[in-house]
């Protein structure tokens, strides 16, 4: 990945405050999942979120649309507070898009109809002006040759380009990642992966639960490690990978780049 | 030391049948029939017993009588042809008794009016059932039952157009509201006003429009109706009925509001809970103690309300199942993207719920439109009972006993096994997920 040429001309992080999350706080029943969690995203960060399993990492980026409700501190997403009023998570939720582990494409509807759905249904966008969205960002992801398939007809990193692609479709101003690639075969990682760097490339706000290091190394401008609920260590990806500061952090990085 | 020996074909070998006992007849038999000394043993047993049935029900049926004009005469015919103690097939009553069977007491000279509802059914369904027809066609669905209300039961055409208006007050309303108040506040405001629409309005409103503008045609009690007529009025209006009440139920038991959730789950277990005959008594008795008094409330309305009901409770569990077979995945999906609650249920949970659970939706449809015939316990003319009873009242057919339970038990069949092969071509038809 490295190797690979980034354009980093548009990655610039702005002074915008995207996401701001103070002093959250969430229990699963009596399970203290995530502990006092502070964390400020800017517009145009990349941030990559890593840990161990069961650190908190997923609970904390499915909070920011409120797929997990938390349960003390605040929430504000792109100027509006997560709360129980349901206009205001809409809201959040149409500009937030969301990739998940096991893509959870729509298997009864076909790719084209997957991208078009919530556009013409939540944006109230004209369904050909919709599909033609949705083509535009079927290229951009590679597989406008696929749009009347079904998603059961499609590889699994063909079903997850198609996933990104009908987040973007919602023209959303930030994009979470819940483990992108952690139900890939080796050899599909990378067209997923090569289709968030060129996301990244294009000054997208990002959000990546990720065990894919060497993503984090080329793309991210902010790698943070969990573990147990909270935030142990965050630096820019040079500082984190080669002088980790926490003992928790050192121990995480020998298991996983040990080899 | 092994040495290489070089070979190279230089014609290639033609295809050749497989030998005899690998293909044809013998191969099928060995296969199917006798693979093994338990496998032979049930073949023949299995031969045996229809050998034994066949024996029986063959002579009966070959010595089938077509033309008498009672059972006696039946009776001598067979003797005169096949010889003392010969049994036969005395068929000619259904010949004679047929339209009872498919109108109970209909007026003969208005057959027409259930015939062509029985037709523009079709019509009406057909939409709802093939999704490829122009969607245009549903607005003949929607007015369809206010149509055979007033075909079948005749009197002021007024009657039904006005119960329709009701409906036309239900959807502006909710549509005007939904907007501000979302979708179950505006429905419950929009069910309200419509309800008393019928209540208090339904009568005036009809009898005046039918004072100015008088247009009806003979009117048929209910009391009138029975065999396959009454059958497919109770079954298709309570399974068309019953289906949406059954999502609603479905998705009220899954609901995160209390009160929603307890009525639907208590509703669910009491009518589960409770004899189908039990409400049939209900509606026949019970339902005009709670109404005002000097209501006509007509039975068949009666019944179809609580066969509805139970039919709903009964799909409501039918559709749980195709509910929780739904991966969490999509629910989240479906709210990553931003749809409401309603949005999420209409485009993404039901129609792959619905499709899951299909054939119990449809063995739930078959079964009720079989058990409309214990309305004969509340003295309707159900075409197995009812009429049977009717028919073998008559002096010239005392003691027939097979042949109307086979002519009714073929009608049933024949209704039933056209559901089940829809049921089974719609589920290829949806077959998206290629697994």
């Amino acid at each position: 990945m490295a190797e690979q040429a980034i354009d980093r001309s548009k990655m610039k992080v702005s002074d915008e405050v995207a996401i701001q999350i103070s002093n959250m706080n969430k229990w699963y029943g009596q399970f203290h999942v995530l502990r006092d969690v502070n964390m400020t995203v800017h517009k145009g960060e990349r941030i990559v979120i890593c840990g161990p399993s069961g650190s908190g990492k997923s609970t904390l980026i499915r909070c920011i649309n409120r797929l997990e409700e938390h349960q003390s501190g605040d929430i504000i997403v792109d100027g509006t507070e997560l709360t129980n009023d349901l206009k205001n998570i809409d809201k959040v939720r149409s500009e937030v898009g969301m990739v998940f582990q096991h893509f959870n494409l729509f298997p009864h509807l076909t790719i084209l109809e997957n991208c078009t759905l919530a556009p013409i249904w939540v944006r109230k966008i004209p369904k050909r002006e919709a599909e033609e969205t949705a083509m535009h960002f079927l290229r951009k992801v590679k597989i406008p040759e696929q749009a009347n398939k079904y998603p059961g007809q499609l590889s699994g990193g063909q079903q997850q380009r198609v996933a990104i692609a009908r987040s973007l479709c919602m023209k959303p101003r930030i994009m979470l990642f819940d483990e992108p690639t952690s139900a890939l075969d080796p050899e599909m990682i990378k067209e997923v992966l090569d289709t968030m760097i060129e996301l990244a490339e294009e000054g997208m706000t990002m959000l990546c639960v990720t065990h894919e290091m060497g993503f984090a190394q080329a793309v991210a401008n902010r790698v943070v490690f969990m573990d147990k609920g909270q935030i142990v260590e965050q630096n820019e990806p040079r500082e984190f990978f080669n002088n980790p500061q926490s003992e928790r952090t050192k121990a995480f990085l020998s298991q996983i780049l040990g080899h | 030391m092994t040495s290489v020996i070089p070979f190279v074909r230089n014609e290639m070998l033609p295809e050749k049948e497989p030998p005899l006992r690998e293909r044809g007849v013998v191969h099928w038999m060995r296969q199917n029939l006798f693979s093994g000394p338990l496998n032979t043993v049930l073949t023949l047993l299995g031969l045996a017993v229809l050998l034994w049935v066949a024996s029986h029900v063959l002579p009966w049926l070959m010595h089938s009588v077509w033309n008498a004009s009672s059972l006696t005469e039946c009776r001598d015919i067979i003797t005169q042809r096949f010889g003392e103690g010969a049994t036969g097939a005395c068929w000619a009553m259904v010949k004679e008794r047929w339209h009872q069977y498919l109108y109970g007491f209909y007026p003969m000279d208005l057959y027409w009016r259930p015939n062509l509802a029985f037709v523009l059914m079709f019509v009406a369904i057909a939409p709802v059932l093939y999704t490829s027809l122009p969607r245009k066609m549903l607005w003949f669905t929607a007015i369809y039952p206010a149509l055979t209300f007033w075909l079948l039961w005749g009197g002021s055409v007024w009657t039904p157009v006005v119960a329709m208006l009701g409906f036309v007050i239900l959807a502006l309303i909710f549509r005007a509201l939904v907007g501000k108040l979302g979708v179950p506040v505006s429905a419950g405001i929009g069910v309200v006003v419509a309800a008393l629409w019928w209540m208090f309005a339904q009568g005036p409103v009809s009898d005046a429009l039918q004072a100015a503008i008088p247009l009806s045609i003979t009117t048929v009690d209910s009391d009138q109706f029975g065999g396959f007529l009454l059958s497919i009025v109770i079954g298709v209006t309570a399974i068309s009925a019953s289906l949406p009440m059954g999502i609603l139920l479905a998705l009220g038991r899954k609901s995160d509001m209390l009160i929603v959730r307890t009525l639907s789950v208590g509703f669910i277990e009491f009518i589960r809970g409770v004899p189908l005959i039990t409400l049939l008594f209900t509606a026949s008795l019970l339902l005009q103690y709670f109404l005002p008094p000097g209501s006509n409330f007509d039975i068949i309305l009666r019944v179809i309300i609580l066969v509805t009901l139970f039919a709903a409770a009964y799909i409501a569990e039918v559709i749980r199942g195709g509910l929780a077979a739904l991966p969490r995945g999509q629910y989240e999906a479906a709210d990553a993207l931003g749809l409401d609650y309603w949005q999420a249920q209409r485009l993404i949970i039901m129609p792959q719920a619905l499709k899951i659970s299909i054939p119990g939706i449809v063995s739930s449809f078959i079964g009720l439109f079989k058990d409309t015939t214990l309305v004969a316990f509340v003295g309707l003319q159900d075409p197995l009972k009812g009429i049977t009873t009717i028919v073998r009242a008559d002096i010239n057919w005392k003691g027939i006993y097979w042949e109307p339970y086979i002519f009714a038990g073929a009608i049933f069949f024949i209704i039933c096994f056209g559901m089940s092969r829809y049921s089974m071509w719609l589920e290829r038809k949806l077959k998206t997920d290629h697994r």
